[in-house]
């Protein structure tokens, strides 16, 4: 797929990983989730008091959102939410927040086979906010939204980066906050 | 000699003249176990028919070699991620299926004059044909999921889930066989069998067994093969 | 374990919903159980010697049916991407669905069982026994069952393969349900083929997760 790659990412920092299709951007996040075992090379994580467990680390520490959403179209909007939220670490109260935040609030007791595709992936973020996980791997996060809610989720990124949280993402168009960029190798 | 041959350079040339060697020697044990059995004498109960047993009986047994070679391929395929353990998986399972079905074929071949029917509910026919479709479900398994290393470790899954059922599959078709049926029925390859027709089948075994062996050796390099010029194809593409 | 609970009445509410749930399945066995009077001719002597083996054959088909989308639905929309990525193990998770399946779909076939192999003209007295088998083997169909849905992720004909790659081993469920039932009917010792039933749901209860959190994984890769 694609060698000789490497990033280190350090607390409050963000990287956009960019590169053509097929470059491997999904590929290289389901690496760093732990999906795909690479071929050579590694992925480490570590902690303030070091190195961490690769498996306990993804299991507390890793948020994926990719391309599909994994929400249930027969269950409503705040079922999926809470119950996704929850898998994660996250509590009610905080999932319930993250939704208000993205504007979601109106659309909870509405079932997610009536969401749009953009309503959806605020879902999913929203699920990402509720959660107390410190690397977000995001694929092409902001596609499916508007101008507004990017700006709103832009702000949380930021928040989440003040924190002391990571992200890594792959993205065609600039994130909105300030990030490194990490090309792939084509 | 497992770890030795692990190496797909070092299999490859080792299996280039060993494979020929194992078709010779199978031929040869064929030949003779065949000779012997055509000339062993017609027995008191079965006549002439008896010589199916030749021919049959070692079938089963090439079939349940190669289960458990599929079995011990996956394995290593499963837990080492060994490409050419895979590629022997692959190259095993439809010998075994063709075994299996030797076996059934030959089987209803020697029932025939034996009960008057084509087909008897058998313990030990009914495990084989069990074995058979799990050979079948292996072979549709792997050739259903597209992702060719996704196929493979998949298939080893259900070689290994395969390999504990089967001791269960065969003491449960024992048990309903003798919940079912009384009466003894005669079977082939029992410790009373008489020299002269244990002597060919032990030869017929033997070649069943090499055969298998040489087969499976063949097709193991077809594979490796195979997958070789997909690989030089794919690098062109990308080039 | 909360989370376990959870997740187990996410997958129940699921199952009940999605695709029909259980009525599907009911119905299912209801139209099996009639078409064989239709193809065997009403004889109540003949019916009464098969209906009890048959509707414990069309309750093993029945089972598998309903076990085609119980991972493929959350490896298509990217579920089972977010519940890998927690300290829960796969394996728990895997079981966890079986027995939801068992309990939206397994349970009701059960009641079902007894009363279609009464219909089909066995005897009343068979039916404690019947309801046993069918909820032991049901178990044990689910998580059997269970195991080819996983392996059969990402595959073309996911339903066809599945019963391809499950029925053979569902052969030791089969014959000890059928013989324990067989052997009641016959007035002859039945417990052993019960209990075998049982051992073998619990076994696989034991084994099969630990397929199908591997097969998953490898869907996954």
């Amino acid at each position: 797929m694609f060698r000789g790659f490497g990033l280190e990412l350090a607390a409050g920092e963000a990287a956009a990983l960019t590169g053509a299709n097929g470059a491997g951007k999904t590929s290289l996040l389901r690496t760093v989730a732990g999906f795909i075992a690479p071929a050579r090379g590694r992925v480490a994580f570590a902690g303030p008091a070091g190195p961490l467990d690769e498996d306990e680390a993804r299991g507390r520490d890793v948020h994926l959102v990719g391309h599909q959403e994994g929400l249930k179209s027969a269950r409503s909007a705040r079922s999926e939410l809470l119950f996704q939220a929850a898998w994660t670490g996250g509590s009610q109260a905080s999932a319930l927040a993250a939704a208000g935040e993205l504007g979601l609030t109106p659309l909870l007791d509405l079932e997610v086979r009536r969401l749009s595709a953009g309503q959806r992936r605020r879902l999913a973020l929203a699920r990402l906010l509720a959660s107390p996980r410190s690397l977000w791997l995001l694929d092409e996060p902001l596609a499916p939204l508007d101008a507004r809610h990017r700006e709103l989720f832009g702000e949380a990124m930021q928040r989440h980066l003040l924190g002391g949280g990571l992200i890594l993402a792959a993205v065609h168009d600039p994130l909105p906050i300030p990030a490194r960029t990490a090309p792939l190798p084509a | 000699m497992l770890t030795a041959l692990a190496n797909p350079h070092r299999f490859m040339a080792f299996s280039r003249w060993a494979a020929p060697l194992l078709g010779a020697a199978a031929a040869a044990f064929l030949a003779a176990g065949l000779w012997l059995g055509l000339a062993a004498p017609e027995d008191y109960q079965q006549g002439t028919t008896v010589r199916i047993m030749f021919v049959h009986v070692p079938a089963a047994w090439a079939a349940m070699a190669a289960y458990a070679c599929l079995g011990g391929a996956s394995f290593f395929a499963l837990v080492f991620r060994h490409a050419l353990a895979d590629a022997a998986a692959a190259a095993a399972a439809p010998l075994g299926a063709g075994f299996t079905l030797m076996a059934l074929v030959t089987g209803s071949l020697w029932g025939r004059p034996m009960w008057g029917a084509w087909w008897v509910w058998d313990a030990r026919l009914t495990s084989v044909l069990v074995l058979f479709l799990l050979f079948v479900a292996y072979i549709a398994l792997r050739s259903a999921i597209d992702d060719e290393v996704k196929a493979g470790r998949a298939a080893a899954i259900l070689a290994l889930v395969g390999l504990i059922n089967l001791p269960v599959i065969k003491f449960s078709v024992d048990w309903w066989n003798s919940l079912h049926q009384g009466e003894s029925i005669f079977r082939a390859g029992g410790p009373t069998i008489a020299a002269v027709f244990l002597i060919p089948l032990v030869l017929m075994g033997a070649g069943y067994l090499l055969a298998f062996g040489a087969l499976w050796m063949e097709r193991t390099r077809a594979e490796v093969w195979r997958r070789r010029s997909q690989a030089l194809a794919a690098r062109a593409a990308f080039r | 374990m909360k989370l376990l609970w959870r997740l187990y009445r996410r997958e129940l509410a699921l199952a009940w919903n999605g695709g029909g749930g259980p009525l599907l399945s009911v119905g299912f066995y209801a139209a099996v159980a009639t078409l064989v009077p239709l193809a065997l001719g009403p004889s109540p002597e003949r019916l009464a010697a098969t209906a009890p083996g048959l509707a414990w054959v069309a309750l093993a088909l029945a089972s598998l049916l309903s076990l085609e989308r119980l991972f493929e639905r959350d490896f298509e929309d990217g579920a089972l991407d977010l519940i890998a990525l927690s300290p829960t193990p796969l394996e728990a998770v895997a079981a966890v669905k079986c027995l939801a399946q068992w309990t939206a779909v397994g349970a009701p076939l059960s009641l079902a069982a007894p009363l279609a192999a009464v219909a089909l003209g066995a005897s009343p007295s068979l039916a404690p026994l019947i309801l046993a088998c069918a909820a032991a083997g049901g178990l044990a169909f689910a998580f059997v069952g269970g195991t080819g849905a996983a392996l059969a992720l990402g595959s073309r004909r996911g339903g066809l393969l599945i019963a391809v790659v499950v029925l053979p081993l569902l052969t030791p469920p089969v014959i000890f349900g059928g013989g324990a039932i067989d052997a009641f009917a016959a007035h002859l010792p039945w417990r052993s083929g019960l209990l075998l039933l049982i051992a073998y749901a619990l076994a696989a209860g034991g084994l099969a997760p630990l397929a199908m959190a591997a097969a998953c994984r490898n869907a996954q890769s």
